[in-house]
C-alpha cells in the first residue's frame, strides 16, 4: 500500500552497466551452479538464464537475462549504434527462439527463463549479480503501485469469467467442470 | 561419475583422419593432476626421442587443468605442449581465456593431436560432433579474421576459436596460439602449422560435474570476492600506471642497453594519457575476479588487447615510446607472432646491421626509419620472406646461420630461449639457479612465491609474515627473518626457495590456476590467492580426491620429475643450464657449479641433472627410470649429484 492508499507490489530488477563488464562469465557459472539439481553440483554455461555477449574488437560486452519464450522466428534484424559501437538487436532480445540456441535447456531443448533466483529462504539477491565482482549487474527492488485500472480490468475479467463458467456448468454439469478445473490444476 | 575432469580425451589423428574419443584412466589424474603434468607423460609414453618436432609422430597437446570449467575462481588455463622445434625440448604454452573451459563442456580434459593433414584444416568441435574441415581458404589470413570467418561458417557466434597466423602458418618458431584475448605464445605455434591445422574451433552444452558442490561453491564464492579485493593478486601493470620497474631496470634494443633515469612523472603524466584516451575497457578470463587485459583502440588499428610487460617490449626494443606499442603490437598479434621474443629478434637483426654483419642487401626494400623497420620485418618473418625466413627461428639459431660473428650477439638466451632483457651487477644466487634449471623457459614462468628482496625493518617485516598464509614451512619464515642481502642467504635456503617457487607453478600449470592468482603474486605483498595450505581443499570439494598439502607437494615433485626425464631424454645436459654470461657482470663459475649441483642433489639428481632411481620410484616413476637405464641414460646405481665424485673435486 502507498501513500495514496493504492495496492503495491515489489518489482525485482536487474540493472546492467555494460561498460563495467569484463566478459569474465562468471555469472553464466553462477546461474548454472544454482540452477542445477542437485544445487551447485554443476556449470554449464549453456544451461544459464544469463548469457554475456562479448565482442572484444567491437567492444560489445553484454550481459542479458533469460525472458520469455517466443514461438515465431524473429524477422526483425535491426542493428542499433550506440556511442558509434554496433550491436544487433539479438544482443539485446532476451527471448528464447527458434532463430537462435540461446537460452535452451541443452538436453530437452526447453526454454530457459530467468526466475531471479526465487528461492527459499530467499537469496538477498540473485546469484549472478552476486558473482559479479565488477558491479556491471545492480540488483534493485521497487515498489510500484498498482494501476486502479488494472485492479479494475482484473474485477471485469472475473466478471467475464463467471459468466463463461455458468455457461460450461449448463452444458456440462458442475461435477465435470469442477473435476476438469482440479485436474488441470495439479498439471500447473 | 568423474569430477572437475570430463573423463575424456580428444585424440585426433590428422594424416587418417580419424577422431576418437577415449576415456582416461582416473589414477593418472590422481597422479599427475592434468594440464602440463598429463602431457609431459603422454609426450615421454608416446613420442620417441629422436622425432623430428616436424614429424607426424610428434604430438600437440592442449591440455586442461584439472580445475577449468568449473566454479572454481582464476583456474581456466590451458597448457599446451609438444616437442619444441626451438630447441628439441618439451615446448610448455599456457593460455587463459576461455578456451580451456569451453573444452570442458564439450566433454574434453584435452585434444591430443597426432599426424599431419594433408593440406589446411580447421576443427570444428561441437560437444560429440568433431568435424575436420578444410581451410585452405583461410590460408595467411590474420588471428582475427581466421576466427571470424570460422564463427560465420559454422553460424555460432559463441564458438572460441584457437588458431594460428601466417606466422604458425610458416612454422616460425616465434609464432603463437591465440584465442580470444589469450595466447599459447612460442615454441608450440610451429608445431601447429607443421600439423596443418589452422584453427580449433571448440563450443560445448554439457555439464561439468563438482563432487561437493555445497561445501565448493561456499570456498569459491568467498575466493572470488577475496581475490577481487585483494590488491597483491592480478596484473598490477593493469592499473598501476607507473612503470619505472621495467624501463629503468631492464635494458632495451636487443637487450643492451639500461636507461637507470628513463621514468619521470611527466612521462608517466603522458603514458597515463596515451592509455585512458584509448582504453575501451579491460577484460578478464573465464571465472576470473581480475580484468587484466587493456582493450586499446588506436586511430587506424583495429582493437586489441594486452598485458602484463607485452606492454613495453615492442617500443623497449625499439627506443620509442608506449605509443609505437599500440600502434604495432596489434598488428603483430594479429600475424600470429610472440610479443616477447619477436620485438628482440628484430633488435637483434638491426643490431647485426649497425655491426656490418648483415648488410643492406640483406634487407631489400627495408624503409630507413626504425617505426617502419619494425613493420617490414614483422611482415617478413610472419611470411619467411628474404631474412624473415632465418629471424622466424629466433635469435640463437638466426646467429647460428648468419655466422660470421652474429652468435656474439646472441646473449640473452638460455636453451635457445629468449629471455627477459635483465643484465644486473651481482651475482643472485636464487635467480641463477631459476634462470639455469627452470624448464618452462622463461623466469616470469618460475619466480614468484618468496620475496624477491628481504624487508629490513623488523616492524614491516613482521607484518609480512603475520599475513603470509602461503608460507608452506617454518623454515621460510626463519630464512625470511634473518634475510639482510638480497644475494645472502645460505645455499641451502636458495635451494629451498626455488624449489617452493617451482613447486607453486608446476601446481598451477597442472591444476589450471593464472599465475597472477597464485604462483607469480606471492613474491610482492606475500598475500597471494591460492597455495598450499588452500589448494588441496578447492581439489578435494571439485574433485572428490581426497588431497593434502603433502599429497599436493608429492604430486608438483612427479611433474617436475617427469618433465626432466623426458627432457634429459629428449638431451637435455648440465652444460646447457646456463644464465647468458652477461646476465651479472660479475660471475663466478666455481660457485656456479657447486650451487647447480647442491640443487641437482636437493632435487634427487644426479651430478648430470638426471632423477636418479630412487626418487624416481619414490614418485611411482619406476617406468621412467626403467626407461632411462635401459637407454643407458642414467644407471642402477647412480648417485646425487653430491655424492658424485665430480662434485667432491668441484668442493676441493
Amino acid at each position: 500500500m502507498d501513500n495514496n492508499g493504492n495496492k503495491t507490489r515489489i518489482v525485482k530488477e536487474i540493472k546492467v552497466d555494460t561498460k563495467k563488464c569484463v566478459g569474465c562469465r562468471a555469472c553464466e557459472i553462477a546461474c548454472s551452479a544454482f540452477h542445477a539439481i542437485p544445487k551447485f553440483s554443476s556449470v554449464n554455461s549453456a544451461r544459464s538464464r544469463i548469457m554475456v555477449t562479448m565482442d572484444e574488437v567491437r567492444d560489445v560486452f553484454v550481459p542479458l537475462r533469460a525472458g520469455d519464450y517466443a514461438q515465431a522466428e524473429c524477422n526483425g534484424r535491426n542493428a542499433y549504434v550506440i556511442d558509434g559501437k554496433e550491436y544487433d538487436q539479438c544482443t539485446f532480445c532476451p527471448a528464447s527462439c527458434p532463430s537462435r540456441d540461446a537460452f535452451k535447456e541443452p538436453d530437452s531443448g526447453l526454454p530457459l527463463k530467468c526466475d531471479m533466483c526465487e528461492s527459499q529462504p530467499p537469496l538477498e539477491k540473485p546469484m549472478c549479480v552476486d558473482a559479479c565482482t565488477f558491479g556491471a549487474l545492480i540488483y534493485e527492488e521497487k515498489e510500484v503501485a498498482i494501476p486502479v485500472a488494472s485492479v479494475e480490468a482484473s474485477q471485469e475479467k472475473r466478471g467475464e469469467m463467471k459468466t463463461g463458467l455458468e455457461s460450461l456448468i449448463r452444458k456440462y454439469g458442475i461435477k465435470n467442470v469442477t473435476e476438469t478445473v482440479a485436474r488441470l490444476g495439479k498439471k500447473g | 561419475m568423474r569430477y572437475a575432469e570430463t573423463g575424456y580425451n580428444l585424440e585426433i589423428d590428422l594424416s587418417r583422419g580419424s577422431v576418437d574419443k577415449v576415456e582416461t584412466d582416473p589414477k593418472e589424474t590422481a597422479l599427475h593432476l592434468g594440464g602440463n603434468g598429463i602431457a609431459a607423460k603422454m609426450l615421454f609414453d608416446r613420442v620417441p626421442p629422436g622425432t623430428d618436432p616436424f614429424s607426424p609422430d610428434n604430438l600437440l597437446i592442449f591440455g586442461n587443468g584439472l580445475l577449468n570449467g568449473t566454479c572454481v575462481p582464476g583456474a581456466n588455463r590451458v597448457a599446451v605442449n609438444t616437442i619444441a622445434p626451438l630447441n628439441g625440448l618439451m615446448g610448455h604454452s599456457l593460455m587463459g581465456g576461455m578456451f580451456g573451459a569451453e573444452m570442458k563442456m564439450a566433454g574434453y580434459d584435452r585434444i591430443v593431436l597426432r599426424g599431419k593433414a594433408p593440406d589446411l584444416v580447421y576443427i570444428a568441435v561441437h560437444n560429440d560432433k568433431v568435424e575436420i574441415r578444410d581451410a585452405t581458404h583461410l590460408r595467411e589470413k590474420g588471428m582475427y579474421d581466421t576466427a571470424r570467418l570460422i564463427k560465420e561458417e559454422l553460424n555460432d557466434s559463441r564458438v572460441w576459436v584457437a588458431a594460428i597466423g601466417p606466422a604458425g602458418e610458416h612454422k616460425a618458431f616465434l609464432a603463437s596460439i591465440d584465442c580470444g584475448n589469450s595466447s599459447a605464445a612460442r615454441t608450440v605455434g610451429p608445431v601447429m602449422g607443421d600439423k596443418n591445422v589452422k584453427a580449433i574451433a571448440i563450443r560445448g552444452t554439457k555439464d561439468v560435474n563438482l563432487a561437493h558442490p555445497a561445501e565448493l561453491w561456499e570456498m569459491c564464492s568467498r575466493l572470488r570476492k577475496e581475490l577481487n579485493a585483494n590488491p597483491n593478486v592480478g596484473d598490477w601493470m593493469a592499473v598501476d600506471e607507473d612503470d619505472s620497474f621495467h624501463h629503468n631496470n631492464f635494458s632495451w634494443g636487443n637487450a643492451r642497453v639500461r636507461r637507470k633515469t628513463f621514468w619521470s612523472a611527466s612521462l608517466e603524466e603522458r603514458w597515463r594519457n596515451l592509455k585512458y584516451d584509448h582504453m575501451s575497457r579491460q577484460t578478464g578470463c573465464w571465472n576470473c575476479p581480475k580484468a587484466c587485459h587493456n582493450v586499446i583502440k588506436w586511430p587506424n588499428r583495429r582493437r586489441f588487447s594486452y598485458k602484463c610487460y607485452g606492454k613495453d617490449t615492442f617500443h623497449m626494443a625499439s627506443f620509442q615510446e608506449l605509443d609505437f606499442t599500440y600502434e604495432i603490437l596489434g598488428v603483430s598479434q594479429d600475424l600470429g607472432l610472440d610479443s616477447y621474443s619477436t620485438p628482440q629478434t628484430v633488435a637483434f637483426a638491426l643490431e647485426l646491421l649497425d655491426a656490418g654483419i648483415l648488410t643492406e642487401k640483406d634487407f631489400p626494400g627495408m624503409p630507413t626509419d626504425v617505426r617502419g623497420r619494425y613493420y617490414h620485418l614483422l611482415h617478413k618473418i610472419a611470411f619467411r620472406e628474404d631474412i624473415g625466413d632465418i629471424l622466424a627461428d629466433g635469435v640463437s639459431h638466426a646467429a647460428e646461420r648468419i655466422g660470421k660473428g652474429a652468435e656474439q650477439f646472441d646473449h640473452n638466451t638460455v636453451k635457445k630461449f629468449e629471455q627477459l632483457p635483465i643484465k644486473l651487477g651481482k651475482l643472485n644466487p636464487a635467480y641463477y639457479l631459476m634462470i639455469a634449471t627452470g624448464e618452462d623457459m622463461a623466469i616470469t614462468q618460475i619466480e614468484g612465491s618468496f620475496p624477491q628482496d628481504p624487508i629490513l625493518d623488523p616492524e614491516l617485516r613482521e607484518e609480512f609474515i603475520s599475513k603470509w598464509d602461503a608460507v608452506p614451512d617454518q623454515k621460510f619464515v626463519e630464512w625470511f627473518r634473518q634475510w639482510q642481502k638480497r644475494d645472502q642467504l645460505p645455499d641451502d635456503a636458495m635451494v629451498a626457495i626455488v624449489d617452493w617457487n617451482e613447486c607453486m607453478h608446476y601446481l598451477d600449470d597442472s591444476l589450471g590456476f593464472c599465475g597472477f592468482v597464485s604462483s607469480f603474486r606471492g613474491q610482492f605483498g606475500g598475500t597471494t590467492g591460492y597455495h598450499v595450505w588452500n589448494m588441496p581443499k578447492v581439489i578435494t570439494h571439485a574433485t572428490g580426491m581426497e588431497f593434502d598439502k603433502d599429497r599436493l607437494w608429492e604430486c608438483f615433485q612427479r611433474n617436475r620429475n617427469m618433465v626432466r626425464a623426458l627432457n634429459i631424454r629428449l638431451g637435455l645436459k648440465r652444460s646447457m643450464e646456463r644464465p647468458p654470461e652477461d646476465h651479472w657482470a660479475v660471475r663466478n663459475e666455481e660457485y656456479e657449479q657447486l650451487l647447480l649441483s647442491k640443487y641437482y642433489d636437493f632435487k634427487g639428481w644426479t651430478f648430470d641433472g638426471t632423477p636418479t632411481k630412487e626418487t624416481l620410484e619414490r614418485l611411482s616413476l619406476g617406468y621412467v627410470a626403467e626407461d632411462l637405464i635401459k637407454r643407458g641414460i642414467l644407471a642402477e646405481d647412480d648417485v646425487t649429484a653430491l655424492n658424485d665424485p665430480r662434485a667432491k673435486k668441484e668442493k676441493e
